[in-house]
């Protein structure tokens, strides 16, 4: 299957598990909301364009707004992780080796310290910025903080079960 | 240009984040009213902290002209004060604007014209006030003048601006007045003697008049509108010879201190006093 039947498989599976399943939840707790449909940027091939990455978030997360008549309540923190990855991914995995001969980020790719670090760091932007337009205020600081640490921890939870269902071999690159 | 077109080559990444994320709000702030709403109140806010600062800049560029704009509304005002003028010319205006039928039907037979006292004298046995209003602002010979607290006297001559009152505080001065309590009438006078009295005569031994009661006019002046404060009995005095009293009354004007009176105008005092002033044939 090549790479890119592969992400649209992932892009509508997302958004579908998100809408129709994890939507679907009856409230657990005032702090937990579970979200994991951002994977799908997280899970995005290393040598996709920036600009391309951009896009793609956006229309993923207002593709998943249309769904949850939100306008662009969720586009706007998807293109936020998406700016921020490259950058993080730089930071996390060295030049030559990883970049060049893995194609996505895995655990596989990048090693679990280094991996587990880019998915917290990237799910913490991502709540962040979502809890913050949805609010549009700070609140209760305590409040805050902790609505953003527990959707962290349950989207954490969800990414670490997703991660162990769906063991995504690592491929390396083809020299096409 | 170059170097802007390098710029956008540059950060295209960032700017083109920062559009999408641009897109986003303007999205979320369409389809969500409270969204709408936040955005809309925090530009506002941003935009009218600007606005303040720069009015204030603004402002003070104009403060010589906001100086002008003053001074020129301070004269308007002081021109406005009553001191500047000297009587209320606008007598012939009340005349006209005055309603000559109330709601009911009724005529109006009283105008009061204000104005103010030029001249007055207390200490002489004829005592004149001099107002500052004549003939060319309504006054006319005979008509009555009264003070807030009680009456003056009558206008006895008139010249264009001014007119001449003869005080109460006059040996002629006859007004025609009753006593608040059971109206019997009579006349008051002065007898020359302290300008804080008059005398009251012709009230019948009848009345039970006693010190206190109040004096007001009668029903029967031509000039005076009827139950005008006069003064109190100050004494009663039974004269043996006649029938009458002579009642000593204090005068509710203070004449010492009179600035302003009005006048008094009956529009049916020529009527009146000709019918008065006809014989009799029989």
């Amino acid at each position: 299957m090549s790479d890119l039947i592969k992400n649209i498989v992932r892009f509508i599976l997302f958004i579908f598990f998100q809408v129709f399943i994890l939507n679907e939840v009856p409230p657990l707790h005032q702090f937990i909301v579970p979200y994991i449909y951002f994977l799908f940027i997280l899970w995005l091939p290393f040598n996709i364009n920036r600009f391309a990455l951009l896009i793609i978030a956006f229309v993923f997360g207002t593709v998943l707004d249309y769904f949850t008549g939100t306008g662009g309540l969720h586009a706007a923190p998807c293109v936020l992780i998406a700016y921020l990855r490259p950058y993080l991914l730089n930071l996390l995995i060295p030049q030559d080796t990883t970049e060049n001969s893995y194609l996505e980020p895995s655990i596989k790719s990048m090693g679990w310290a280094p991996y587990s670090l880019y998915v917290v760091i990237l799910t913490v932007a991502h709540h962040f910025l979502l809890i913050l337009i949805e609010w549009l205020q700070f609140g209760t600081f305590m409040y805050f903080v902790g609505k953003i640490a527990g959707t962290t921890a349950i989207s954490l939870l969800l990414i670490f079960i997703t991660e162990m269902l769906f063991f995504r071999k690592a491929k390396f690159r083809t020299n096409a | 240009m170059k170097n802007i077109f390098l710029f956008i080559q540059r950060n295209f990444t960032f700017l083109s984040f920062l559009l999408l994320e641009i897109a986003c709000i303007v999205l979320l702030s369409n389809s969500s009213k409270t969204h709408q709403v936040f955005f809309t109140s925090a530009s506002n806010e941003l935009t009218g902290r600007f606005d303040k600062q720069y009015n204030n800049w603004r402002y003070y560029f104009s403060l010589k002209e906001t100086n002008q704009l003053l001074v020129a509304e301070n004269a308007r005002l002081r021109n406005l004060l009553p001191e500047n003028f000297q009587a209320a010319d606008n007598s012939k205006k009340i005349r006209i604007d005055s309603l000559v039928k109330d709601s009911l039907g009724r005529i109006r037979k009283y105008t009061l014209l204000p104005a103010k006292v030029i001249g007055n004298t207390v200490t002489l046995q004829t005592n004149f006030l001099t107002l500052e209003r004549g003939s060319l602002q309504g006054v006319k010979k005979g008509m009555a003048v009264i003070s807030s607290s009680g009456i003056v006297g009558v206008v006895v001559a008139v010249s264009e601006n001014n007119s001449r009152v003869m005080s109460l505080l006059h040996r002629n001065s006859r007004v025609s007045a009753m006593l608040k309590k059971d109206n019997d009438a009579g006349s008051i006078e002065w007898d020359g003697a302290d300008p804080s009295y008059l005398i009251l005569k012709n009230i019948p031994k009848s009345s039970k008049v006693a010190k206190g009661d109040t004096v007001l006019t009668s029903t029967y002046s031509a000039n005076f509108p009827s139950h005008l404060l006069v003064g109190t009995i100050n004494n009663v005095v039974a004269d043996p010879s006649s029938n009458f009293y002579t009642l000593k009354v204090k005068t509710a004007t203070n004449f010492f201190s009179i600035q302003y009176v009005y006048l008094v105008e009956n529009s049916r005092y020529a009527e009146q006093t000709a019918i008065e002033s006809t014989p009799e044939k029989n």
